[in-house]
C-alpha cells in the first residue's frame, strides 16, 4: 500500500515538475516572441533597412532612425573594451599564474565584489566624480557627459565577468605544459605567453565575448553619464580623439529613457530597438559559446 | 668509479612542507650513460630526478638541503633557466603542446632567442631525426601534435627536449603509459642517444631496468617515510649480485 | 651535434639576434646560439616589466573597487542616520525626507520575486537535470524539445536586464493594464531571475555525485523519495546561493523597474501601487532631483547590502566545498 502511494507521488511530482519546467520554457520563449509581435508594425511600416540606417530619430515628427544609437553603443562597447580588457586579462593573469595564494585571496573577493556593485552606484560614482573630471578638458561644448565617460564606467562593468571567467580558462589548462615549457628552460612568462594563453584561447576570447554582451546590455549608469543626446557621434573639434567627449546614446539607453512616454509607432520602435539588442546579444553569446566549444589547433 | 661523474648529489635532504621525502642522498652520476632508478611506489624516484632541474621548487612549500651538482658545480648556484636548458626532461604522460609538430620541436630554441627559420628548420628535423620519429611526421610537420600516438607523441616530447641540445635527460617512467613495442622504441632511442646524453630514467619495470641501463640505483622508504638510496651499482651486479638483501627482496619479488 | 647553417642574404628575423645576417652568419651555428646565455638577461628583463604590468592591472581593479566603495559610502555616511532610516521620503527637489517607504518598496519587491521564481526555477531545473536526462535515449522528439528549453534559458541569462523591462513593459503594464505596480515589476523581475535560478541550481544538482542517487535507489526510495531525501538536501547550499545571487539581482536592478515599477516615492499599498526600489531612488535623486546627498545616502546603503551578500555567498560556498570534500 504504501509502496502504491509512493508510485502515484512518484508520478505526481514528475507531472509538477514537468509542468513548472513548460512554464519556465514558456516564458523564455514569450518573451522574445511578445517584444517581436509589438514591434513588427515598426518595421512593416517604417522599414527595416530605413529603421536601421536612419539618421535622425524625432519621434514627434515620426522619424526613426537607429543609427545614432547603434553607432554609440558601438563605440562605448568599443572604448570600454579598449580599456577594460587588458586591466582584466592582466588581473585573471595574475590571480591564476603570478601571485601568491594570499594576494588571489584578497584580489578575487575584491573582482566578484565589483560584479555585484549596482548599475546605478557605478553611474552614480560616474556622473560625481567622472564626469566632471572630464568637463575639465579645454575643449568648446565638452560637458563631461560623454562616451569617455560611459566607457570607463563600462570598462570597470565588465572587468568582473572578463577576469573571472578566463581566470578560470587559464587554471583549466593542464599543468603538463606549464612543466613542459619550464623543463625546457623557458622563462614563466614565456611560458604563459607561449603554452598557457593559447591552451586558453577560446576561452579567455569567450570572457571578452561575453564582456562585449555585458557592455551593450548596460542600461542606467549609460543613461546618467552619456548625455543621452540622439546625435551621430563626432569630433567636437579637429582633433578625432573629440569624438571620445562626444555626447551619445545607447540603443538600452533609448528604450528606457523613452518607453514611459511613448505611443503609437514611437512605442512599437522602441520594441524594435529591443529586437535589435535582442539579436545583437543572441549572436554574441552563440558567438561565445562556439568559441567555447571551438578545440585548439 | 672510474666513470666520468656527470651528476651528482651530497646528503640531499628534501622537504615537502614538513614531510621528508629524501633523506641523505649521495648519489654519482657517470656521465654518457644510462642511469636507473628504481624501487617502490612514493619512495621519491620522480622528487630525486626534479632536484636535478630543480623542477621541484615549483611546488609551493619545498626545501632543499644538501648539494646537487652539474659537472661539478652547484646547480643552486646557476640560473635555473640555463639549467633546465642543459638538462631537459621528459616526463610520465606524453605532454605534447597542443601546437603543431613543428612549433612543439621549434618551442624550446625559440624560447632561448632563436628565431631565423633556416635554423629552426634544421634544429626541428636534426632533433626529430635524433628521437627516431622523423620519418613517421616528415611530411605533416603543421600537424597537431595531439592527433599522434602516444608512442609518437612521447618520442615528440624526447625530440622537444633534445631541440635546446641539453647534457643530461631525465625520463620520469617515459614508458608507463606505451604499449610494448612502443617501449622498445623508445629503448633503443635511449641506446643511441647515450653516446651524447647523459640519460637518468625512473622505471617501474625491472625488466627494462636490467635490459635498458647501465647502472641503476635502488631507492626505498625509511622508517619514517623518506626516500633513501638503498644500492647503488652497475646494472648487472644490482640484479645479480646486490650487496644489500633489501634490493634483492625487492628485485625478485618484482620479478616473480 | 653542431649543425652548420648557411645563411644567404636577408633571413626573416624577428628577434633582432641576427642583424648581421648577410655574410659573417655563415657559420653560426644553433649550438652557439643555444649555449649563449646573453638573451638570458634580456628574457629575465622581459619577465620582470610584464610580471609588473600584471600587478599593475591587479592593483588598479583593486583600487577601482575601493576608491568606488570608500566614496559612495564616506559620503553617504554623512547623511545616515537613524531619521533618514526611518523617515519617509517627501519628494521635492532637495530629495526631502528619508527613505522608509523605500525600504519597504524594496523589501516586497525582493520577496515577491524571489519568491515566485525560486520554486518555479528550481521545479524546472531539477526536472531537466534529474528527469529529463533519462529520456535522451529513447525519444528523439522530446529530447530535442529539451534541448531547446536549455537553450533558451542559456540564452535568456545572457539577455540585457532591459529587454525583460520591455517585456514587462509591454506584456503586464501595457496589454493586462496592470499599469506601473508592483504587480508588474514583481512578474517582470521573477522573469529576469528565473534563468538565473535554473542555471545555479542545475548546477548545484550536477554536482551531486551519483553514486548518492544509486544508493538511494538501492534501498528501495522512488525516484523522488530519492531526489527529495538525497539529492535536493545535498544541492541544498548551491540552491541557497542561487537564492541569495537572486536577491542581490534584484536589490541591483534598476532598468527593469524603471520601466515597470514607476517612480512614486510613496507607500506601497497594494499590489497594484507604483513605488521605488533603493536602486531606482538613486537612479531619481542623482537624475532628477539632483540631491546627490541623499543619492550617496542610498547608495551606501545598497552598496553595504550588497557587501553583505557576497559575504553570505561565499560562507555558502565554502559550506558547499567542505561538503563535497568532506
Ligand atoms: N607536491 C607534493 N607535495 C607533497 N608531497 C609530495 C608531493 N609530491 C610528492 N610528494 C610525496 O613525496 C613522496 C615521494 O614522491 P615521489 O612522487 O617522488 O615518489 P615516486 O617514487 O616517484 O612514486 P611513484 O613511483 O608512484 O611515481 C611521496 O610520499 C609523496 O606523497
Ligand atoms: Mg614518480
Amino acid at each position: 500500500m504504501a509502496y502504491k502511494s509512493a508510485r502515484l507521488m512518484d508520478r505526481g511530482v514528475k507531472g509538477i515538475l514537468l509542468a513548472a519546467a513548460f512554464l519556465a520554457v514558456a516564458i523564455v520563449f514569450t518573451i522574445g516572441l511578445f517584444i517581436l509581435r509589438q514591434a513588427l508594425p515598426a518595421f512593416s511600416q517604417i522599414g527595416v533597412f530605413r529603421l536601421l540606417s536612419g539618421t535622425e530619430w524625432r519621434p514627434s515628427q515620426s522619424i526613426f532612425g537607429l543609427l545614432p544609437m547603434i553607432l554609440g553603443s558601438l563605440l562605448v562597447t568599443l572604448g570600454a573594451i579598449v580599456m577594460g580588457v587588458p586591466l582584466a586579462l592582466g588581473c585573471a593573469i595574475l590571480m591564476a599564474e603570478i601571485a601568491p595564494r594570499s594576494i588571489t585571496a584578497v584580489i578575487r573577493p575584491a573582482v566578484q565584489l565589483l560584479g555585484g556593485i549596482p548599475s546605478v552606484v557605478f553611474g552614480l560614482f560616474g556622473m560625481r566624480v567622472l564626469v566632471p573630471l572630464i568637463r575639465q578638458i579645454p575643449v568648446p561644448s565638452n560637458t563631461g557627459f560623454s562616451i569617455l565617460a560611459a566607457s570607463i564606467v563600462l570598462a570597470v562593468m565588465i572587468l568582473p565577468t572578463i577576469t573571472t571567467v578566463s581566470e578560470d580558462a587559464i587554471r583549466a589548462v593542464s599543468g603538463d605544459y606549464r612543466d613542459a615549457s619550464l623543463a625546457l628552460g623557458a622563462t614563466k612568462w614565456q611560458t604563459i605567453v607561449g603554452v598557457v594563453l593559447p591552451a586558453a584561447r577560446s576561452g579567455i576570447v569567450a570572457s571578452v565575448v561575453l564582456g562585449i554582451g555585458r557592455a551593450l546590455g548596460e542600461t542606467m549608469a549609460m543613461i546618467m553619464v552619456i548625455g543621452n543626446s540622439v546625435i551621430i557621434p563626432q569630433p567636437l573639434n579637429d582633433n578625432p580623439l573629440t569624438i571620445l567627449l562626444s555626447q551619445a546614446r545607447t540603443l538600452t539607453g533609448n528604450i528606457a529613457v523613452e518607453i514611459g512616454y511613448s505611443s503609437g509607432l514611437q512605442t512599437n520602435a522602441l520594441y524594435a530597438t529591443g529586437v535589435v539588442l535582442f539579436l545583437l546579444t543572441i549572436l554574441i553569446n552563440s558567438l561565445a559559446h562556439a568559441l567555447v566549444k571551438e578545440r585548439a589547433i | 668509479m672510474s666513470e666520468e661523474t656527470k651528476l651528482q648529489t651530497d646528503n640531499l635532504d628534501l622537504y615537502y612542507n614538513k614531510f621528508k621525502a629524501l633523506n641523505h642522498i649521495s648519489v654519482h652520476i657517470p656521465a654518457n650513460r644510462i642511469t636507473a632508478v628504481i624501487g617502490p611506489s612514493g619512495c621519491g624516484k620522480s622528487t630525486f630526478l626534479r632536484a636535478f632541474n630543480r623542477m621541484n621548487e615549483l611546488i609551493p612549500d619545498v626545501r632543499v638541503e644538501g648539494q646537487v651538482l652539474l659537472d661539478g658545480q652547484d646547480v643552486f648556484a646557476l640560473d635555473e633557466v640555463e639549467l633546465r636548458r642543459r638538462v631537459g626532461m621528459v616526463f610520465q604522460r606524453p605532454n605534447p603542446f597542443p601546437k603543431s609538430i613543428y612549433d612543439n620541436v621549434a618551442y624550446g630554441p625559440r624560447a632561448h632567442g632563436i628565431h631565423n627559420h633556416q635554423m629552426l628548420d634544421a634544429i626541428v628535423e636534426r632533433s626529430l631525426r635524433s628521437a627516431a620519429i622523423w620519418d613517421e611526421v616528415k611530411d605533416e610537420l603543421g600537424k597537431s601534435a595531439l592527433r599522434l600516438s602516444g608512442g609518437q607523441q612521447q618520442r615528440l616530447c624526447i625530440a622537444r627536449a633534445l631541440a635546446v641540445e641539453p647534457e643530461v635527460i631525465l625520463m620520469d617512467e617515459p614508458a608507463s603509459a606505451l604499449d610494448p613495442s612502443a617501449t622498445l622504441r623508445i629503448e633503443e632511442l635511449m641506446q643511441q642517444l647515450k653516446a651524447e646524453y647523459t640519460i637518468l630514467i625512473v622505471t617501474h619495470n625491472m625488466q627494462q631496468a636490467a635490459r635498458a641501463s647501465d647502472y641503476t640505483a635502488f631507492f626505498m622508504m625509511d622508517d619514517n617515510r623518506a626516500g633513501t638510496l638503498v644500492e647503488f651499482g652497475p646494472t648487472r651486479q644490482i640484479f645479480t649480485n646486490p650487496r644489500d638483501h633489501r634490493t634483492e627482496d625487492y628485485i625478485s619479488g618484482r620479478f616473480g | 651535434m653542431t649543425t652548420v647553417i648557411h645563411t644567404v642574404g636577408q633571413t626573416r628575423n624577428t628577434s633582432g639576434q641576427v642583424k648581421s645576417c648577410s655574410t659573417s652568419l655563415a657559420h653560426v651555428t644553433s649550438s652557439q646560439y643555444l649555449r649563449d646565455k646573453s638573451n638570458l638577461k634580456s628574457r629575465k628583463l622581459t619577465q620582470q616589466s610584464a610580471f609588473a604590468l600584471m600587478w599593475l592591472a591587479g592593483s588598479v581593479a583593486v583600487a577601482v573597487l575601493v576608491a568606488i566603495v570608500g566614496y559612495v559610502v564616506w559620503l553617504g555616511a554623512k547623511v545616515i542616520t537613524p531619521d533618514f532610516i526611518l523617515q519617509p521620503p517627501r519628494g521635492g527637489m532637495a530629495g526631502d525626507g528619508g527613505i522608509s517607504y523605500t525600504l519597504l518598496t524594496t523589501f516586497y519587491l525582493v520577496v515577491l520575486t524571489v519568491g515566485i521564481a525560486t520554486p518555479l526555477g528550481v521545479a524546472a531545473a531539477t526536472y531537466l537535470v534529474e528527469y529529463a536526462g533519462a529520456i535522451r535515449k529513447h525519444r528523439r522528439l522530446w529530447s530535442r524539445l529539451i534541448g531547446i528549453a536549455r537553450l533558451g534559458v542559456e540564452t535568456l541569462a545572457g539577455v540585457p536586464s532591459i529587454i525583460f523591462g520591455l517585456f514587462g513593459y509591454a506584456l503586464f503594464v501595457s496589454a493586462l493594464h496592470f499599469g506601473f505596480s508592483l504587480l508588474s515589476a514583481t512578474l517582470a523581475g521573477a522573469c529576469l531571475i528565473l534563468p538565473v535560478i535554473i542555471r545555479t541550481t542545475e548546477e548545484a544538482l550536477r554536482a551531486v555525485p551519483n553514486s548518492y542517487r544509486e544508493g538511494g535507489l538501492a534501498l528501495g526510495a522512488t525516484k523522488w523519495q530519492t531526489i527529495w531525501g538525497i539529492v535536493l538536501p545535498t544541492a541544498a547550499p548551491g540552491i541557497i546561493t542561487s537564492i541569495v545571487l537572486s536577491v542581490g539581482r534584484v536589490l541591483g536592478e534598476t532598468a527593469v523597474f524603471y520601466v515597470t515599477l514607476g517612480g512614486s516615492y510613496r507607500m506601497p499599498t497594494s499590489i497594484m501601487s507604483s513605488g521605488r526600489t533603493l536602486a531606482l531612488h538613486v537612479f531619481y535623486l542623482a537624475t532628477e532631483t539632483h540631491a546627490f546627498d541623499k543619492a550617496m545616502g542610498t547608495a551606501a546603503i545598497l552598496v553595504l547590502a550588497i557587501i553583505l551578500i557576497n559575504l553570505v555567498i561565499n560562507l555558502l560556498a565554502r559550506r558547499l566545498n567542505r561538503m563535497m570534500k568532506g
